[in-house]
């Protein structure tokens, strides 16, 4: 009895210890196969250049308008989350916070919210546009995103500013402060350590996201310079360029898989960084 | 003084409303998403009965017939193959995780997972078309005396499994770092091993957040589009193994939204399946949600 | 109405549930004294503290009825402008919570919303207030490092200085001390003795040696009762009640 249940404990440590370096090693593996077959036809061209004729057939050019879409978008989609999103967190956490059940309910609802796929926000935003009779644009992808990461970063805030301690209002109250002066001057400054990562997390929810914008942002060989032409982005273009029969344009998929990881764990090396360096004002209770 | 204060209040009054505002947006938004499906669907609904579109396997939009059964089948086999391979995985690394590891492997594993969890769908496309393809097709597939190209059901499978493995670790180490430490230390008290402990209590006090868990990869896994798309050979027919391509409900309205409007009736039969992946999916996070709050309240 | 009272009390009940937390309270608590409210922990001294500026509006649990009147003005009355009514009272509690920014915007921050000053003036007086609570000489060469940085002694101080800055009538303090070492807690207690006078002083405290150094008049809970309240010498030298006479022995022993 003894001797079998240290064997089942061996066993399943050393299953558990498999396991979790089998989860290190998929990462380890996907960026490695990401870098070695996308480094090849990596060049200063692909990265400021936008596709020329016949790019699509492995002739010259690059991504930059994907690039440049992606960025526009997803910089576009995280503004306009952040005005509703802030304002709703703090509402939940200051205004509503004596109402334990509402923001319950809430928050119920969010997290149901957070668990719809971007393509179904993409169908419905193109229905709506269907009606309307609009045709795919910039500002169309960044309001379909935009639906999509709101819930995702309210509960990301929430989580941030469930952290306040009832004795911060107490005393900012006391101080004569109305709601929104505690919201936006006090509890807003304590949490923007915590508020930098999940901005910065729903960038690059909105960069990496392709479904959402397909139907929505359309796809363009040009540098959108205005909301209402359409946009290209670097997921799409990936898409496209890997359904390519031709192996030169296969190659620049890879290529553009590898700036997209780039810049993902940039957001990810930058997150980090953020939320250590504003930590200093941070009053820690 | 008088005037500052007044400005004062008109500016917290300013401020409220836009929070109300924003909020009643957001509570109201799923609402609007499925009322706003159901309308565009309606076209078709009224011409065919439900079931007939649901569980017709014919699919040909040129003769009016919209059947989602293949699809439906498909996104069902290849979620379903994906959390059986993402569970017992995820169930054990949590426990390691939660329960032995040492620090430096917290320190190394948690941005790991950070990161997998933040990785594009996109690129664990390229990378299933990369690795997975030619590993289901070149190693799997002759283990069953099969020539197929790879991308199949399986692949999509794999990818997949990738995927919501960051996703579905995240809850359960949330979960396992709930059950009170006391516990344990009772349990180890009483001259139970570590694993027994494990077994014994954590495995059981944990087990309804271990089924919500489950769900809530289950609906993400049904979403997922672009990355299974690319791998799993979107071809419109019951898929009737592992090793054949599937066409679940996402990369068909992913694939068909350029033509659907030369077709009648096409762009409401898309619909009804964004509609149907709405349905499921809000079933199966409510049904996890609730679980994880009955969880907490017996905590 | 009681002459000379700063805040009335009348039948103030406050229940949580169907638990009863503070039983008929009548209270006059003087202009210009220090009164503090002693009793054993859970008698609802901190919860009679935030009823007095409606903190308790943070907790929907609470169910309040009866009157506080300051300067005759109802403060449970719904309707009125909460800010201006807290803004009379500073309040100083158990553990210091300093706003999230620098030192010198701590103190800045209630002069800055209720009204815009010149940069000079701006400074003059969070320098004055600093100096009211004896944190001037400590912070006056790091006034813009973050406020965290300062030792719990300093925080509470410049919660202090933070909490006169609003120019308040009264202040309320719950325990201020409690989390401090002896010598901060020398300072708090000297700093509420120079007040005196200028201000009505509130204090909440379980420390009864506390409450005989610096009160002027004593009120004694018990289970969210007052059992007896009146001046201080009367209160430690010839209690009148059963229950206060036993409390005191069973401290002092």
């Amino acid at each position: 009895m003894r001797k079998t249940s240290r064997i089942e404990e061996r066993f399943f440590r050393v299953l558990m210890f498999f396991s979790t370096a089998f989860i290190a090693i998929s990462l380890l593996l996907i960026v490695f196969s990401i870098v070695y077959k996308g480094l090849p036809s990596l060049s200063w061209e692909m990265l400021t250049q936008e596709p020329k004729g016949g790019f699509y057939f492995g002739k010259e050019g690059g991504i930059l308008n994907a690039i440049l879409g992606s960025f526009y978008l997803a910089i576009g989609a995280t503004l306009l989350a952040m005005l509703i999103a802030i304002p709703v967190a703090l509402f939940i956490n200051v205004h509503l916070r004596k109402y334990k059940k509402s923001t319950n309910f809430i928050r119920f609802l969010l997290d149901l919210m957070w668990g719809v796929p971007s393509i179904v926000y993409g169908a419905f935003a193109f229905g709506v546009m269907i009606y309307l009779g609009v045709r795919t644009s910039l500002l169309a992808g960044i309001i379909t995103v935009t639906l999509f990461i709101i819930p995702i970063m309210i509960r990301s805030f929430d989580e941030v500013l469930k952290t306040i301690p009832n004795g911060l209002l107490e005393s900012t109250f006391s101080l004569g402060a109305t709601l929104s002066e505690t919201s936006y001057r006090v509890v807003l400054r304590q949490c923007i350590p915590g508020f930098i990562t999940s901005i910065l997390l729903s960038f690059g929810r909105a960069i990496g996201d392709a479904a959402a914008v397909m139907f929505t942002a359309g796809f363009t060989d040009s540098i959108p310079t205005s909301l209402n032409q359409p946009a290209a982005t670097l997921p799409l273009s990936i898409f496209f360029q890997l359904s390519s029969p031709i192996p030169e344009v296969k190659a620049r998929a890879y290529t553009s898989a590898l700036v997209l990881t780039v810049i993902i764990l940039l957001i990810s090396i930058f997150a980090r960084y953020f939320s250590r360096k504003y930590e200093k004002n941070k009053i820690r209770f | 003084m008088g005037v500052l204060t007044i400005s004062r209040q008109v500016r917290n009054r300013l401020h409220g409303s836009w929070m109300l505002i924003s909020l009643i947006f957001v509570v109201l938004l799923p609402f609007l998403l499925g009322t706003g499906l159901y309308i565009k669907s309606a076209n078709l609904l009224s011409n065919h009965s439900i079931s007939s579109l649901l569980f017709s396997t014919e699919w040909k939009p040129i003769s009016g017939k919209f059947g989602l059964w293949p699809f439906i089948l498909s996104s069902l086999w290849v979620t379903i193959l994906a959390v059986l391979f993402a569970v017992p995985i995820c169930l054990l690394t949590s426990l390691h995780i939660t329960q032995y590891a040492k620090r430096w492997v917290l320190s190394l594993m948690h941005p790991i997972i950070d990161i997998l969890a933040g990785i594009p769908s996109v690129i664990y496309g390229v990378w299933g078309v990369l690795i997975v393809v030619p590993f289901v097709a070149d190693y799997i597939a002759p283990l069953f005396g099969k020539t197929i190209s790879g991308y199949s059901i399986l692949a999509g499978a794999i990818v997949l499994a990738i995927m919501i493995i960051p996703f579905m670790l995240n809850i359960l180490m949330e979960i396992f770092k709930t059950i009170p430490e006391e516990l344990t230390e009772a349990s180890l008290a009483l001259g139970a091993t570590r694993w027994q402990t494990i077994k014994k209590v954590i495995l059981r006090k944990a087990f309804p957040g271990i089924v919500s868990a489950i769900g809530l990869g289950l609906s993400r896994a049904f979403g997922e589009t672009i990355a299974v798309m690319m791998v799993v050979g979107n071809v419109t027919r019951i898929p009737y193994g592992t090793l054949q391509p599937g066409y679940p409900l996402p990369a068909l309205i992913a694939n068909n939204y350029g033509e659907m409007m030369s077709i009648p009736l096409y762009d409401s039969a898309l619909m009804l399946a964004a509609l149907v992946l709405f349905v499921i999916v809000l079933f199966f996070n409510f049904a996890s949600r609730m679980a994880i709050v009955r969880l907490e309240k017996n905590l | 109405m009681h002459q000379g009272c700063k805040i009335h009390i009348e039948n103030l009940n406050l229940t949580i549930g169907k638990q009863s937390i503070l039983k008929d309270i009548n209270i006059c608590i003087p202009e210009g004294k220090i009164t503090v409210i002693i009793g054993p922990s859970g008698c609802g001294k901190t919860t009679l503290l935030k009823t007095l500026n409606r903190l308790t509006d943070l907790y929907p649990e609470m169910k309040v009825s009866g009157s506080i009147v300051i300067d005759d003005q109802n403060v449970l009355e719904s309707g009125q402008d909460i800010t201006e009514i807290r803004k009379k009272m500073g309040l100083l509690s158990q553990r210091p919570y300093p706003l999230p920014m620098n030192i010198f915007n701590n103190v800045a921050f209630g002069l800055r919303i209720s009204g815009r000053l010149s940069k000079r003036i701006l400074h003059k007086r969070v320098q004055h207030y600093l100096e009211q609570a004896n944190l001037w000489e400590e912070v006056k060469n790091r006034l813009h490092e973050p406020a965290s940085k300062l030792s719990i002694g300093q925080q509470q101080r410049l919660c202090l200085a933070r909490g006169l800055a609003v120019d308040p009538e009264i202040i309320l303090a719950d325990e201020p001390t409690s989390a401090l070492d002896p010598i901060s807690s020398q300072t708090i207690e000297h700093k509420f003795l120079e007040l005196r006078g200028k201000y009505t002083i509130v204090l909440v405290t379980h420390f009864l040696q506390q409450a005989q150094r610096i009160a002027d008049n004593v009120v004694f809970m018990y289970l969210g009762e007052v059992i007896e309240q009146g001046p201080s010498d009367e209160f430690f030298n010839n209690p009148q009640q059963e229950h206060t006479k036993h409390y005191l022995k069973g401290m002092f022993n």
